[in-house]
């Protein structure tokens, strides 16, 4: 994995709130790599600032200091190389599109001919099996459906790091799986990076190439785990492997201690 | 189909037995000021189909369109902007909640003096008046906006003009159109009182002279009138918003299943 190219960079990251005696660190001195390619799930206990960290990655809020880097370049706003995907389905879908509008939205900026941006948008919206809605609404789909409009959103967008926020925590459990094995698929099929924030450790190392586990307050890495479990892989095998459960037990261990 | 009869039905059948009422009330009735309903009918049929549609009707429904047109976009803008601009916000908004809360037809007075009696001074009037619940409604929709559609239009490199026409906008719309409404409202009771307070023709103006002149038929004819467009603007009103509002009405129904 050293001799891969490194993506997205997270150097010596603070963010932090307040000023004074009443400032309160969220994040303090956050450091870690994702390659070219890479899934790294970031997992940690609940309250640990996971979702201020995101929106410092995707350029959203900026660091109090340290750095991001994207391919080198410093991330001081939303970068045109990321998608972001995150919990609140009904929320970051514009419901008063349809489907494949909602996925045409961001590419109306970028250069190139309207062929092009058709055939990304039938092809996003393949991968994802939603071919057969793309005049629906949203609010007219079930919870996963809509996650998978949001995913095709990313995808037709063509990120080379794709930023998901506990994508799947809202959905039900056989969903919460498919989505899973989907983003698998993804990753696969577009070669692209991605970076998942999320609670649940069995997702984590089930998706992942290396968990990212953090701490609770302030935010910060607690150890990095590298899941060599071999793809592709499978809900149950997989996720009855001896290692995984190893490996399960021991991500758990690290979030109960810093919690 | 039955389903559908008998919710007709439903919302029918007040409304009939409140004109049979009249109808029979007021044929035998030897009271002045409420003349036997058919004569209404019958002076209606006379002055308003369509002799006088031309001539005072459409000015009347003429200068409202332009005026609440010109209320709804200006007040749209204005609403936007003001929910954009902080600075702009703080300064207008005590001003603004001032101005709205004087009554539009209290205004008339002064644009009489201002403009004279003709057209223009009732367009202005009207739009006046009818800005106000626009503008505050959109400030308010604009504002209320979900931060995380705003994150995502921000993660996605939308500019400004799409953040406006594809997300806030939209997202404002089921506030702007309750605005509008209002703003129709008020608009309606503008002109009819324009034309009482400083006119000779209009709707409102020949209703006036009716009352003015005994004409209690003709007076109660106009009033008709009155009641018949206000009706018919507001379900145009209803269903130019259906059709904006589609996916609104969908959602919620959607949600509630």
């Amino acid at each position: 994995m050293s001799e891969r190219q490194v993506r997205l960079s997270i150097e010596g990251l603070h963010k932090g709130y307040g000023a004074g005696a009443a400032r309160k660190e969220v994040i303090s001195d956050l450091t870690f790599d994702v390659h070219a390619g890479e899934f790294v799930c970031i997992v940690g206990p609940s309250g640990a600032g996971k979702t201020t960290l995101l929106k410092c990655l995707t350029g959203l809020h900026p660091a109090s200091s340290g750095a991001v880097r994207l391919d080198g370049k410093v991330v001081d706003g939303p970068p045109r190389q990321m998608a972001l995907v995150l919990q609140e389905y009904t929320r970051s879908l514009m419901p008063w599109l349809t489907v494949e509008k909602n996925v045409r939205l961001p590419l109306a900026n970028l250069k190139i001919g309207k062929a092009e941006r058709e055939q990304r948008i039938t092809d996003a919206l393949r991968e994802v099996g939603l071919s057969d809605v793309r005049t629906s609404y949203p609010w007219q789909l079930s919870g996963g459906m809509q996650q998978r409009v949001a995913i095709a959103r990313a995808l037709a967008y063509r990120p080379e790091v794709l930023v998901m926020d506990e994508p799947f925590a809202s959905v039900d459990a056989q969903t919460r799986a498919d989505l899973e094995d989907l983003m698998l698929k993804v990753r696969q099929d577009f070669g692209i990076t991605i970076v998942l924030v999320t609670h649940d450790i069995d997702e984590a190392v089930y998706l992942s190439d290396r968990v990212v586990v953090v701490t609770k307050g302030p935010c910060t890495v607690d150890e990095i785990i590298p899941v060599e479990l071999p793809f592709p892989r499978d809900q149950i095998e997989t996720k009855s492997d001896p290692r995984f459960v190893d490996l399960r037990a021991r991500v758990f261990s690290r979030i109960k201690a810093s919690a | 189909m039955t389903r559908r009869l008998s919710l007709v039905a439903l919302e029918l059948w007040l409304p009939v037995v409140v004109l049979l009422g009249w109808w029979l009330w007021s044929a035998g009735a030897a009271e002045p000021f409420f003349p036997p309903l058919q004569e209404i009918l019958t002076r209606f049929r006379e002055m308003w189909l369509f002799e006088q549609f031309v001539s005072d009707v459409l000015p009347s429904l003429r200068n409202m369109a332009v005026g609440f047109g010109i209320a709804s976009v200006v007040g749209i803008a204005v609403g936007l902007v003001l929910a954009r601009v902080r600075l702009l916000r703080e300064a207008f908004e005590p001003l603004m909640h001032f101005v709205r809360a004087t009554p539009g037809v209290a205004l008339v007075p002064i644009f009489i003096l201002l403009l004279g009696f003709g057209p223009s001074m009732k367009i202005s009037i009207i739009a006046t008046a009818a800005v106000f619940p626009t503008i505050i409604a959109t400030m308010d929709g604009v504002r209320s906006a979900d931060p995380v559609l705003l994150d995502i239009s921000r993660a996605y490199q939308l500019n400004r003009r799409q953040r406006v026409t594809k997300v806030l906008l939209p997202s404002a719309g089921p506030q702007i159109f309750a605005g509008l409404q209002v703003s129709l409202q008020v608009a309606f009771v503008v002109m009819i009182a324009s034309e009482m307070l400083g006119s000779t023709e209009g709707i409102g103006a020949l209703t006036l002279l009716a009352q003015q002149s005994f004409a209690v038929t003709d007076m109660w004819s106009g009033i008709v009138l009155l009641g018949l467009l206000g009706y018919l603007v507001n379900l145009l009103f209803l269903l130019a918003r259906g059709r904006v509002l589609h996916w609104y009405d969908g959602a919620r129904k959607a949600a509630k299943e």
